[in-house]
């Protein structure tokens, strides 16, 4: 291309048609690359997203006929508590899937950059983010068996004289959701960690050194310096934690199954209940379209967040 | 740097602190692994008599043989399918700059924010409709596909990073657009195809709700889907479920040990440019 326009304008005029062609063909070429891709992602996840959206003006129940029926579905997710819930829960789980790892992950990396910049703290990133490595499914069934009645969580408590408290976390109205909060932060503290100590590492010491000059403690540098510096990776952490909190099925469904009666479902849960289990294609997926909906809602402001930093 | 004693002592307590949290769970699991099949133990009660045998009993009752070959397969089957068309249509979108690309770009990028519960009832019932429910292909496909915004995106990050400069003096050397992909680019694109693998082969190991939904049969699932039944079948057995759980943890975990760098460094970089 560079070569093209260096040449004189004569000889560039009376080429222009081949060279046009030329370019023609070669962006022929280059949508075939993307073809494959594009084909597959369109068959099995733009189509999808479009008829989730279509089946949620329906009554349908997967194999009959299908009937238009509004906006009925989406009024029922409203109405009936034990669907709108789930989305509460998911709120609530947001809180402990993606605050506390986003809030506490910061101040271990900030820990991790001040006093354990060698192997301690190389060894402590690596372990910390094991949990997120494995399948949700195996961190939600051994948290179902540390949770439970007979698990660790009640022996230690026990044996710090906290005998009293102890109890089915999983099984307890009051305490299940919370209890499955503890699983998303076992997940996500060492995402979270490790992706902000990275950051932190590359952010000039002169600044960190010219604050411990001036005699500057953890807390004001913390508040100071690094979390304003920081702030497109804690926007990056909040956007993978909120979707992930939001999202939730696998450890939900192992660990508890959304219950005890409603008090850990979640919509990615109620979505496969509905549609697999009973079999209301319309419902479930109107209750689709309001959880990607929400996400979209909610991921934008923090986009728009980092997007002014710069 | 100037840091108080104190102030090193609490910071690395903290930091202990979080990596025993981290870690009992594990070892909760692997000795409750090692107590008699069908007793419920306490939570880090040492094994009087150690029962290495649950491993071989959870890897029979799991039917891991055929699982480790179902999931080797379905995995053998999305990696290098996907690695090919994202990494060309990284190419295209990142180095050729066709025009579309931005809007290629944005579309992918959608695909970042989409739940997978969100599109999951009509890939079933489209599986239904062309036959490739509950077949070798039903967890595969749709796997390569909803893979695609985060592999597309990682490839045109690095191929948008190529100096123009190598591209430039391929064609002046008469290069097709096939020889700049296949003999240039390609060789010096290992290393980001090389994380996008791992992280790959580990999401499918670990998918669950496909396998849920679109296989019936339990040891035709990936490890992770197959280890929902296991749960399902032996909760009240907690040493052979334990036995089981860390089967299947162990391989991810050493593929992590292995591939630490890669594998950090990919979802770390993948979710910034994110």
């Amino acid at each position: 291309m560079m070569t093209l326009d260096k040449q004189p304008a004569t000889l560039s005029a009376s080429k222009r048609p081949r060279a046009s062609k030329r370019v023609l063909r070669e962006s022929f070429i280059g949508w075939l690359y993307v073809l494959p891709a594009l084909l597959m992602y369109a068959v099995f996840v733009l189509v999808p997203f479009v008829l989730t959206i279509v089946y949620s003006f329906h009554k349908w129940n997967g194999v009959g006929l299908m009937t238009w029926v509004g906006l009925k579905n989406y009024i029922t997710v409203f109405e009936v508590p034990n669907l709108i819930g789930t989305i509460f829960n998911a709120f609530w789980l947001v809180v402990w899937f993606s605050f506390i790892p986003v809030g506490l992950g910061l101040v271990v990396a900030s820990v991790i950059n001040r006093v354990a910049t060698g192997r301690f703290g190389e060894m402590a990133r690596t372990v910390l983010f094991l949990p997120y490595i494995i399948a949700l499914v195996a961190a939600g069934i051994i948290w179902g068996w540390l949770l439970s009645l007979s698990g660790l969580v009640n022996q230690i408590l026990s044996a710090i004289g906290l005998g009293s408290i102890t109890r089915a976390w999983l099984g307890d109205f009051d305490w299940a959701l919370s209890a499955v909060g503890i699983i998303g932060i076992w997940v996500l503290l060492g995402f979270c960690t490790v992706l902000l100590s990275t950051a932190m590492s590359k952010v000039d010491p002169s600044l960190y050194e010219a604050a411990r000059i001036d005699g500057s403690n953890w807390i004001r540098e913390f508040f100071a310096i690094t979390v304003p510096l920081l702030k497109q990776e804690i926007g990056v952490c909040l956007t993978v934690t909120v979707i992930f909190a939001l999202a939730t099925f696998d450890i939900v469904y192992v660990a508890t199954a959304g219950g005890p009666g409603n008090a850990t479902s979640v919509p990615g849960l109620q979505i496969y209940i509905l549609a697999f289990a009973q079999r209301n294609i319309g419902l479930a997926s109107a209750l689709a379209v309001m959880l990607m909906f929400l996400v979209v809602v909610i991921i934008l402001p923090i986009q728009r967040l980092n997007k002014e930093t710069y | 740097m100037k840091i108080g004693r104190g102030e090193i002592f609490a910071g690395r307590t903290l930091l202990m602190s979080l990596m025993v949290f981290t870690i009992l769970p594990f070892i909760s699991i692997f000795l409750t692994a090692l107590h008699p099949s069908g007793t419920v133990p306490g939570g880090l009660d040492w094994p009087a008599d150690p029962q290495w045998i649950n491993f071989v009993e959870a890897f029979k009752v799991a039917n891991m043989n055929t699982l480790i070959v179902s999931s080797l397969r379905i995995v053998l089957m999305v990696v290098p399918l996907a690695l090919v068309i994202s990494t060309m249509a990284g190419f295209a979108i990142g180095l050729l700059r066709i025009p579309g690309s931005g809007f290629l770009l944005t579309l992918f990028v959608f695909g970042l924010t989409l739940p997978f519960q969100g599109i999951i009832i009509p890939i079933y019932v489209l599986e239904r409709a062309i036959g490739i429910y509950n077949t070798k292909f039903a967890i595969a496909l749709p796997l390569i596909a909803l893979y695609m915004p985060f592999a597309v995106f990682w490839m045109r990050a690095h191929f948008v990073n190529m100096p123009v400069e190598i591209s430039e003096a391929a064609r002046v050397d008469g290069a097709t657009t096939w020889d700049l992909f296949r003999r240039i680019q390609l060789p010096l694109a290992q290393a980001p195809i090389a994380s996008l693998g791992i992280l790959m082969a580990i999401w499918t190991w670990n998918q669950f709700l496909l396998a849920l939904v679109l296989v019936e049969d339990p040891t035709q699932r990936t490890m992770a889907g197959a280890l929902g039944a296991f749960q399902g079948h032996y909760s009240t057995n907690v040493p052979l479920l334990c036995a089981g759980t860390i089967i299947i943890l162990v391989p991810t975990l050493l593929v992590f040990v292995l591939f630490q760098r890669q594998i950090i460094k990919a979802l770390l970089q993948g979710a910034v440019k994110g």
